[in-house]
């Protein structure tokens, strides 16, 4: 059953949320300035309350199932976060208002900038960034500033590993930097003899996702790390795949300049169906002068009796405003909330329980899938997705088909250099029922490849839609039901 | 705390995956630096949590504790209780992005409406997923008018009247692209738009005005729209979304371009994020713009259904070649705009709309009529207006807060030549007798 659009199920006439009437006396409109019509769907609050209501019934989502999707860590939200974020002395505030009206909300972003040096090892933080990929162009930025201050602007290559994000090579586009892949060696590791080769004077730094997108921790990492380093090159850490970090090793202990952190990953704020994300940075003591402007300080320490004065600061050569006003503020009461309930050992224990679900669940099903890096993994892993005795199924097929049997797939066909790529990530929250239903469903399908492919192939069989004619989509190009008048 | 294993299962995992105890997973880390000791507080329960955010959201005092004429590019209005109460459905929240259409058609079919709305309310023929706001989604309308010309084109004007923090964002994005000259926030801002006219050449790519401007004036830009075009070059239009009820569409006036702060639309102010970057624009350049699009297509059943296209555009497909880095959008705060606009509709939009023109003219008139104040422009406005005090700005605004008021936002550290400039929103959310407070107090001050 096709659920109509919001016009569609518009009566012209239709009214819904009511308003007073003005309490003040009426002033002139600009004639000549108005519009003429306001196209808005007229419905009653109740077709809107049901028309999204069925809506949502469309989705999957954590809160439904088990969303293995690898690199996005789709752990459980806990409900207490949206309470937070919700309370009126946050929710209520400008960001404009004078900071002795804010101390609160400035507070609380300090005390999450301690917390997330603390946890990584970095000297200083930005919340600024809106998302990962922001948070990596943030990154990037910084390399490019440092390089530049030093009067060494020839600098402007950047290594990216074969095994790395597809945000990697954009973000460095986005600079104005040259990207140059390396590849990974037989252990899934970063290949030291090109990474060699490819450091000469131009290098402004190498990008590295460790644990990699293989799920794989660099084996050789303190290495790789120097050899960059006395290159004259940074290294930048994708901070994708922190859940596998927390209490296990500080990224800025290793060696590593600047990292984003993905708070809707390992922090546990809401996806939201694609966003709102929230990407801080952190970076070595060399780099915290060029942080984005503005960060948050304390201006008057303070005293026995008085609480300190926060405010903003602008670092010394900072690269400038990435964002209006002062991040993704109820991101960061959420994963600050998230922090607070965990403490230093309840952190350990996620990234613990993360590893173990993942290798625990890689151990149920490496009988029937081939895993093409065979090591410990950390919070995920790959697998191939396909068989050679049965070449017409994909991973595609296969991830439609678990829909069939109530699961969200992983992520299919990345990274790049695995044939028919599944990327499984568990996380810490999900319990050992779940892991093994899911495995045994996969196993299930792994038999149903061989004995009837065509189940995998025409699947999903049962979901609200089947496959999309993405094509047709791209043809077509119909991104709108609103059609202006006089077309 | 939410990793559910009872002990036992611990054990028989750690079994099956052949190791003796957890520490064994992760030998792969250099040891001298495995397990790093975290002086971070203790573990907190829910509820000693929750105390604990209670305090430090007390420590502030919010709009709601303190009569707040504040806006300068974030606005007090009020949102229906619908909106939220969708916005908690986890079937929403708790979802990733859509990758998987079969099971994400909620997901999708409302970003298609956001989609549908932000094209009727801007009168543009396409809008994007979401930008992660204003001044990031202005940085994307830079970026895409640098690629539209493929780099021939290598000039770039912003109104000086266009948000501070907007045009601050464009000259983070924009520094990796040294050929890249930006110019013209450099000119006045007590001159008209026009004055941008003379910096148009055929070396422009694009031309960024602000509707109301940052100073709340609106110009009709019909005609300096299509003198821009005259020399080929795009022009871009910031808008505040909620003018949009009452005032003519950009996309009437020939826009190229709307991007916009969506925060007005139903979004809590939230000390300024997360909020909702607005970018729409004609179909011409739809293959040109960053960010999510969602299609409508039909299934392999023949049915409607939506799914994310053009996606060859994005990077995780074109990687380095992609001119955008952008993946996480704001989803959730496009479908809290989705609900507000669908639960207010066409009466209940131009309703706000018209509240909002009324009380900022009320206030207007009023504050203009206190002795040594002033409007400092004739300009039509709708909730938005600056007045030119006796004296300095952020010192009234101070003493106001005295008087548990925000008065407005100070102009003078964005724009040293009016320091003595108060930019003062007024929304629905304000009653006539906290404008005559402010008011009375604004003049009591005068007196002291």
């Amino acid at each position: 059953m096709t659920e109509p659009t919001i016009f569609e199920l518009s009566s012209a006439g239709r009214k819904g949320v009511a308003y007073p009437n003005p309490d003040v006396p009426l002033a002139k409109l600009p004639a000549g300035l108005l519009r003429i019509d306001l196209p808005m769907p007229e419905l009653s609050e109740l077709d809107v309350v049901r028309h999204f209501t069925h809506l949502s019934n469309l989705n999957y989502s954590i809160d439904g199932g088990f969303y293995p999707l690898g690199s996005c860590t789709m752990k459980y939200n806990p409900k207490v976060n949206e309470a937070a974020a919700r309370l009126t002395g946050f929710a209520a505030t400008h960001p404009l208002q004078p900071i002795e009206t804010v101390q609160g909300n400035l507070a609380l972003m300090y005390q999450l900038q301690e917390a997330l040096k603390e946890i990584s090892g970095f000297a200083g933080i930005t919340l600024q960034p809106a998302a990962g990929a922001h948070g990596e162009f943030v990154g990037v930025l910084i390399m490019r500033a440092y390089h530049q201050n030093r009067g060494d602007a020839k600098r402007v290559k950047i290594l990216i590993p074969d095994s790395a994000h597809g945000t990697n090579p954009a973000t460095s586009s986005m600079v104005g930097m040259e990207v140059a892949p390396i590849p990974s060696d037989a252990r899934g590791n970063v290949d030291l003899v090109a990474l060699k080769a490819a450091c000469d004077d131009t290098l402004a730094g190498l990008m590295l996702t460790n644990p990699n997108t293989l799920g794989l921790f660099d084996e050789n990492v303190l290495e790789v790390i120097r050899i960059v380093h006395a290159a004259g090159g940074l290294v930048y850490g994708d901070g994708a795949n922190m859940n596998a970090l927390l209490g296990i090793v500080r990224p800025g202990d290793l060696g590593i300049d600047v990292m984003h952190f993905n708070l809707h990953k390992t922090f546990s704020t809401p996806h939201g169906g694609g966003g709102p994300g929230s990407g801080p940075v952190g970076v070595a003591a060399h780099l915290v002068d060029f942080l984005p402007d503005p960060v948050v300080t304390i201006l008057e320490p303070g005293t026995e009796e008085m609480a300190p004065l926060y405010g903003f600061k602008k670092p010394a050569k900072s690269i400038g405003r990435m964002k209006s006003f002062n991040g993704h503020f109820g991101m960061l009461v959420r994963a600050y909330t998230y922090i607070l309930m965990h403490g230093p050992e309840g952190l350990r224990k996620v990234s613990e329980f993360a590893v173990l679900n993942a290798n625990y669940l890689l151990s149920r099903v490496r009988q029937a899938y081939r895993l093409p890096y065979d090591r410990v993994c950390m919070h995920e892993f790959v697998v191939e997705g396909c068989w050679h005795e049965v070449p017409d199924v994909h991973a595609l097929d296969l991830a439609k088909r678990l829909m069939d049997y109530k699961f969200h797939p992983p992520t299919n066909y990345f990274p790049l250099i695995v044939k028919e790529a599944l990327m499984i990530e568990p996380t810490e929250t999900e319990s050992k029922q779940t892991l093994d239903q899911f495995a045994d469903v996969l196993l299930k399908i792994a038999e149903e490849a061989h004995s009837a492919p065509d189940l995998l192939k025409n699947a999903p069989h049962d979901t609200p839609v089947g496959r999309l004619d993405e094509v047709k989509a791209a043809r077509d190009l119909v991104l709108c039901c609103w059609i202006p008048e006089g077309e | 705390m939410f990793t559910p294993h009872t002990d036992q299962e611990t054990s028989e995992m750690l079994e099956a995956v052949g190791v003796k105890d957890m520490a064994e997973l992760f030998t792969a880390i250099p040891q001298k630096h495995r397990f790093p000791e975290l002086h971070l507080p203790p573990a907190l329960s829910e509820m000693e949590v929750m105390a604990e955010m209670e305090n430090y959201a007390q420590a502030n005092e919010s709009t709601k504790d303190l009569i707040s004429f504040l806006g300068a590019g974030a606005y007090n209005h009020y949102s229906p209780a619908a909106v939220d109460m969708l916005l908690r459905r986890g079937e929403f929240y708790t979802a990733y992005t859509p990758y998987q259409p079969e099971i994400s058609q909620g997901t999708l079919q409302a970003i298609f409406e956001y989609q549908s709305l932000i094209s009727a309310l801007t009168g543009m023929e396409a809008s994007n997923a979401s930008h992660y706001d204003g001044a990031t989604a202005a940085a994307e309308a830079v970026v895409m008018a640098y690629q539209n010309f493929r780099g021939k084109r290598d000039k770039v004007i912003l109104s000086p009247s266009l948000h501070p923090q907007y045009r601050a964002t464009i000259r983070t994005y924009t520094q990796g692209h040294a050929d890249l000259q930006i110019s013209g926030d450099k000119l006045s801002t007590k001159d008209s738009p026009d004055s941008l006219l003379s910096l148009v050449d055929l070396d422009t790519a694009i031309v960024i005005v602000q509707y109301p401007d940052f100073f709340g004036r609106m110009y009709d830009y019909t005609d300096f729209i299509a003198k821009v075009h005259a020399s080929g070059a795009l022009v871009a239009v910031a808008v505040n979304p909620m003018a949009l009820s009452l005032f003519k569409t950009p996309g009437e006036m020939g826009a190229d371009i709307v991007i916009g702060e969506g925060q007005p639309l139903g979004l809590p102010l939230s000390f300024g994020g997360p909020y909702l970057g607005i970018f729409a624009t004609r179909k011409e350049y739809i293959r040109k713009i960053s960010g999510r699009l969602v299609g409508e297509t039909t299934d392999s059943r023949g049915n409607r259904a939506y799914v994310l296209t053009l996606t060859a555009r994005e990077q995780h497909i074109r990687r380095e070649k992609a001119t955008s880095n952008i993946c996480s959008n704001q989803g959730l705060l496009a479908l809290a705009a989705t609900l507000y606009l669908s639960l207010l509709g066409k009466d209940g939009l131009k309703k706000v709309g018209e509240l909002n023109y009324h009380k900022a003219h009320y206030a207007a008139e009023k504050i203009a009529n206190i002795p040594g104040y002033a409007l400092a422009s004739d300009a039509p406005f709708f909730n938005e207006f600056t007045v030119r005090c006796p004296g300095n700005a952020a010192e009234i605004a101070a003493h106001l807060l005295e008087h548990g008021i925000i008065a407005g936002y100070p102009l003078g550290s964005d724009y040293p030549d009016r320091s003595d400039q108060l930019l003062v929103a007024v929304t629905e959310m304000n009653s006539r007798e906290e404008i005559d407070i402010l008011c009375e107090t604004l003049a009591e001050g005068h007196h002291d």
